[in-house]
């Protein structure tokens, strides 16, 4: 399974969590976990799920939460790479 | 340096709350009610002369030594069983009790070898002491009758007289010896509770026998050493002793092995340890242990120690030993060019739940200060992290309700998802001195658990749920409460927020969570469970203890939720009694989550978002924290596959063999520039890393551990270590080389501050520890002596939360190709992956993992006992041998992951929790078949693991 899969599945695991609790408060709920215990890089990968991939294969509610989830910066840029940049001209 | 004084007051305390005044040989003395005369008398300082009474178990009354005279009373009663009564006036030396004893003494010590010089006891002899004790100076009666002592007597072999059993690897029974006290019977029935021994024969021919006249090895024996240690003489002795000698001083310290955290007093002779005995006064065992912490401690002496640091480049190449210095300076160069390279996120570590909560605490801040990123986590991911989630939701805090002394006032007990006969065997034994006492218990296991039937102990209901359907089978039990009108309504309005209580009672009270809509797929008897669910609602005091058979699903933190909310439906939170008590897998697992080992959270369990937590740190550490949660395992190993993450710190743990999706492990460590493996022995994860750091045990550091009551104990140095350094010295040392400003002397410095940043543990300090004996968290100025029990006037978090829990089926699901579940677990001799139990003389009862089957699927499949089998799942496969039993149902199939070479975690998946990603080791779909040997797998794994142990200029062993 790819990681993209793999992350798909993770969130949707916990959507269908809170799909069972009160309807007012599962997008929410969705979101706080992923803000609370997803690294940076695994929320990227879930917003260029949701903005590059149509947010294939992912739940409605984690759909709903997108919202709410907290967009991580971009990747930083390795030391090397940065250092590298102006000798590529 | 000398012995640890412990005084043996003959018989166990009363607890009694009134009290009786006597006079003894002239002194007055208060005692509880209840108390015999021969405990009075050694509170009041005089040693009345006993052999068959000791206070680890209840007064017998045999031997005869301990007589007293009471004034208006006829006879010499024996002090052991004779209660104090008011007013009473007891004479423990008078003419006639003098000539008695001696009379006693004098038959005893005629049946006795005199070869006192050369007994493995002398100096450590109650015989002997008791001898001397009563002035013996003589014995008229000889050695040429009947007796027991010579293996010929005038010639002729002397049917009464047994060679020594030594086939218990860890100590002997020399018949010869015995003096039929008994206490040897009676520990093995009142401490251990497994009635393995008797007494056979009667009269003159009474014997002490294993089983049914059995070897001790073969016998029902769990050797836990309680009757060696109840053994007043050397009939019952251990190995080492007989090997070394008698201690000449002991040092209090906490076993490494399982979460329960045992005292010892590590007996010594210099740096050599002679023993390791349950210490009394130890407040989690009180005086008891397991095979595991009394005799498997031979690994830290064991000649598979790597005392070197060793580097190589590539995984395929040999190790090279090189200095302590050139190991840190390596590791530092190449965990920055990694994160030149790949970013500062690019690397991480793995903080131990074997070390210490020093240790553990300084790898998190070498992380988080000194990579500068929050990549940090500990196995209790894929044991407790859902108990963390879960309780934390509902209660507001992250760790059992209860001490385990608590049990002792329990009237019903579940026990869930845990076999503590094996897992956790102290415990065990005081659950089942309660269960004989009278409590009631209710099993919810897939297997025919010790504890469902066992001597003396029958649960009341066995609820052997299909694995995977622990939220349907908990939710069920609510399901009966809450319509059957059982719940404690008054303890929810009081405690708990009532609108979530009516939202989750109209929840639960839905026809599809009826105990009779589920049992189709949970397989449990509807009558069973609505039986099981009054009992728990209405017997008094009821508890919940549950294991990794809760947790180690894919909806383990929901099973915890089911769990806290059906102690919280029941009123059974905040007392003695009563409680949710996670059972924890490794010592210092507790202790390793309150020390801010998982990513997301700072020690105290707050999470790193918090700007006013992470303030504290940033003055105190003079860095800037990151203020985004770090990778999990499961997710670093994701990372490492995907190209992200290179490099990993991995203090004591081996995630190849423990962590799930052996494959999936693999692939990551592969894929990662530099692994440095700080562990005592070449591990399985070892293979895969570039830098081995030499760890130290537990009897070469001082530090804590925490056990599964949150209780803060102790961990002496005793030692040297072998290595050189403690792994805090270690962990410092790299540090240092990573151009961080650290200084600790000592890991009391550590704990000084831990204590200044975390509130519940505020008032922990090495002094404090030294006069309390041991504290459970939280110990600050609200609880200055610590909190045996939490939630007593409210929750944590304020009003305990009820919580829907709704059952989802997990992915993994049997079929055609899989239709067998297959759940793992643990054996008692073995502890984990086996890294130091393999290492003892354990061995002998359990030298290889075993797959249990039941008999219908083992002769569907053509297989019988013993026969070697392939057990495949879509993750992998591997070959180990069948043990065909009906413990397992049919439809599930059960192992060990204790041994390398069966490697059952190429089985598991890498499905997981939904909330905390703990893997779900207790649910693979599998087929099994017979095989002629070892897999593809094991085969390759092997030649992997036999290269990749080569250490240049050191020739294997096996070539």
């Amino acid at each position: 399974m790819s990681e993209g899969n793999k992350l798909v599945r993770m969130a949707n695991q916990i959507a269908t969590f809170f799909h069972s609790q009160p309807a007012n408060e599962a997008p929410n709920g969705v979101a706080t976990h992923i803000n609370k215990f997803w690294e940076p890089r695994m929320r990227r990968q879930l917003f260029d799920i949701v903005d590059n991939h149509g947010g294939e294969g992912l739940d409605s509610l984690v759909l709903q939460a997108v919202p709410l989830i907290r967009r991580p910066p971009p990747a930083e840029v390795p030391p090397a790479l940065a250092d590298s940049a102006p000798a590529a001209h | 340096m000398s012995l640890v004084p412990e005084i043996d007051y003959g018989t166990p305390a009363s607890r009694a709350e009134k009290m009786v005044t006597l006079t003894i040989d002239g002194n007055e003395i208060t005692v509880p009610e209840g108390t015999s005369i021969m405990r009075a008398s050694m509170e009041a300082g005089i040693k009345v002369p006993k052999l068959c009474a000791t206070d680890m178990v209840d007064a017998f009354g045999s031997c005869r030594l301990c007589l007293v005279e009471i004034e208006g009373r006829n006879g010499t009663p024996a002090s052991c069983t004779t209660p104090v009564a008011p007013g009473l006036v007891v004479h423990t030396q008078t003419g006639r009790l003098k000539d008695i004893r001696k009379g006693v003494m004098e038959l005893y010590i005629s049946d006795h070898p005199l070869d006192c010089l050369t007994c493995a006891a002398n100096g450590d002899c109650e015989l002997q002491d008791m001898a001397g004790a009563v002035g013996l100076r003589d014995v008229r009666y000889g050695y040429e009758g009947d007796n027991h002592v010579k293996a010929r007597n005038s010639g002729e072999i002397n049917a009464k007289w047994m060679p020594k059993d030594e086939s218990n690897p860890y100590f002997t029974y020399d018949p010869s010896k015995c003096i039929v006290c008994s206490r040897c019977v009676r520990a093995c029935e009142e401490v251990q509770g497994t009635f393995a021994l008797t007494i056979e024969g009667r009269g003159f021919g009474s014997r002490v026998s294993p089983g049914m006249h059995e070897h001790f090895v073969d016998s029902e024996c769990v050797s836990c050493g309680a009757c060696v240690q109840a053994c007043p003489t050397a009939t019952l002795t251990e190995k080492s002793v007989i090997d070394i000698g008698q201690p000449e001083h002991s040092v209090v310290t906490t076993c490494a092995y399982c979460g329960v955290g045992c005292s010892f007093k590590a007996e010594m002779r210099g740096e050599e340890l002679v023993r390791m005995v349950p210490w009394k006064d130890g407040q989690a065992n009180r005086g008891h242990s397991c095979v595991k912490g009394r005799f498997a401690y031979g690994y830290s002496t064991h000649k598979d120690r790597i005392l070197n640091p060793m580097i190589r480049e590539k995984i395929s190449d040999p190790w090279r030993e090189v200095t302590w210095d050139e190991a840190y300076a390596h590791v530092a160069a190449e965990f920055r060019r990694i994160q030149y390279q790949y970013g500062r996120d690019s690397i991480g570590g793995i903080t131990s739940s074997r070390c210490t909560n020093e240790e553990t605490y300084l790898v998190q801040k070498l992380i988080r200060a000194g990579f500068g990123n929050n990549n940090v986590d500990t196995c209790a991911r894929v044991c407790h992290s859902p108990t963390g989630y879960g309780l934390g939701q509902t209660f507001g805090t992250s760790a059992g309700t209860q001490n385990f002394d608590s049990v002792e006032h329990t009237d019903v007990v579940i026990v869930i998802g845990a076999n503590p006969t094996d897992g956790h065997p102290v415990f065990a034994s005081r659950l089942k001195k309660r269960l004989r006492q009278g409590a009631k218990l209710i099993v919810i296991d897939p297997r025919r658990t010790e504890l469902v039937s066992s001597p003396h102990i029958k649960a009341s209901y066995h609820l052997p749920l299909k694995p995977g359907t622990n939220v349907a089978v908990v939710t069920a039990l609510a399901h009966v409460i809450v319509t059957e009108g059982l719940y404690d309504e008054r303890f929810i309005r009081e405690r708990c927020d009532w609108s979530e209580f009516e939202d989750w009672a109209a929840f639960v009270a839905e026809p599809r969570h009826s105990p009779e809509a589920i049992e189709q797929f949970t397989g449990v008897d509807p009558e069973t469970l609505r039986g099981a669910a009054r009992l728990f609602a209405t017997g008094g005091n009821g508890s919940i203890y549950y294991g990794l058979g809760v947790t180690e699903h894919s909806q383990g933190s929901t099973t915890v939720i089911a769990i806290a909310n059906l102690a919280m439906a029941t009123g059974n939170i905040g007392r003695e009694g009563v409680g949710v008590n996670p059972l924890r897998g490794q010592n210092n697992v507790q202790g390793s989550c309150d020390m801010g080992s998982f990513p997301h959270e700072l020690p105290g369990y707050r999470h790193i978002s918090d700007d006013a937590t992470r303030e504290i740190f940033e003055k105190l550490w003079g860095v800037k924290l990151n203020n985004e949660p770090g990778l999990r395992i499961p997710n670093m190993l994701d990372a490492a596959v995907e190209g992200t993450f290179k490099g990993l710190y991995i203090q004591g743990e081996d995630i190849l063999q423990s962590d799930p999706d052996t494959k999936h492990v693999s692939a990551g460590l592969a894929a990662m520039e530099c692994v440095v493996v700080q562990d005592l022995f070449l591990n399985e994860t070892a293979n895969y890393a570039h830098v081995f750091l030499p760890g130290s045990t537990f009897l070469e550091k001082d530090g804590t551990f925490t056990n599964a009551e949150r209780r803060i104990n102790r961990v002496r140095r005793v030692m040297t270590p072998k290595n050189g350094y403690a792994d805090w010295e270690v962990t410092q040392n790299l540090a240092q080389a990573m151009g961080l400003n650290w200084n600790y002397r000592h890991p009391s410095e550590i704990m000084d501050e831990i204590a200044a940043t975390t509130p519940s543990f505020a008032l922990v300090s090495y002094d404090y520890l030294e006069k309390m004996g041991s504290v459970q968290w939280p110990c600050n100025e609200k609880s200055p002596q610590g909190s045996p029990i939490m939630h007593i006037n409210g929750f944590v978090r304020g009003k305990g939360k009820f919580i829907r829990t709704e059952y989802v089926a997990t992915d993994e699901k049997t079929g055609p190709r899989f239709p067998l579940l297959l759940t793992t677990g643990r054996v008692l001799s073995q502890y984990n992956v086996g890294a130091q139990t393999r290492r003892t003389e354990n061995v002998v009862w359990h030298e290889e993992d075993r797959l249990e089957i039941h008999p219908h699927d083992a002769e569907n499949r053509g297989i019988r006992d013993g026969d070697w089998v392939r057990l495949a799942s879509r993750a992998g496969e591997t070959t180990l041998r069948a043990l065909v039993t009906d413990r397992v149902a049919t439809g599930v199939v059960y192992t060990t992951f204790h041994h390398p070479t069966t490697q059952a975690n190429v089985i598991t998946t890498d499905f997981s929790d939904w909330a905390t990603n703990c893997p779900e080791y207790k649910v693979t779909a599998v087929q099994i078949s017979p095989s002629n040997g070892p897999s593809d797998w094991q085969i390759e794994y092997d030649e992997l693991a036999r290269r990749s142990r080569r250490i240049a200029g050191k020739l294997e062993a096996a070539e």
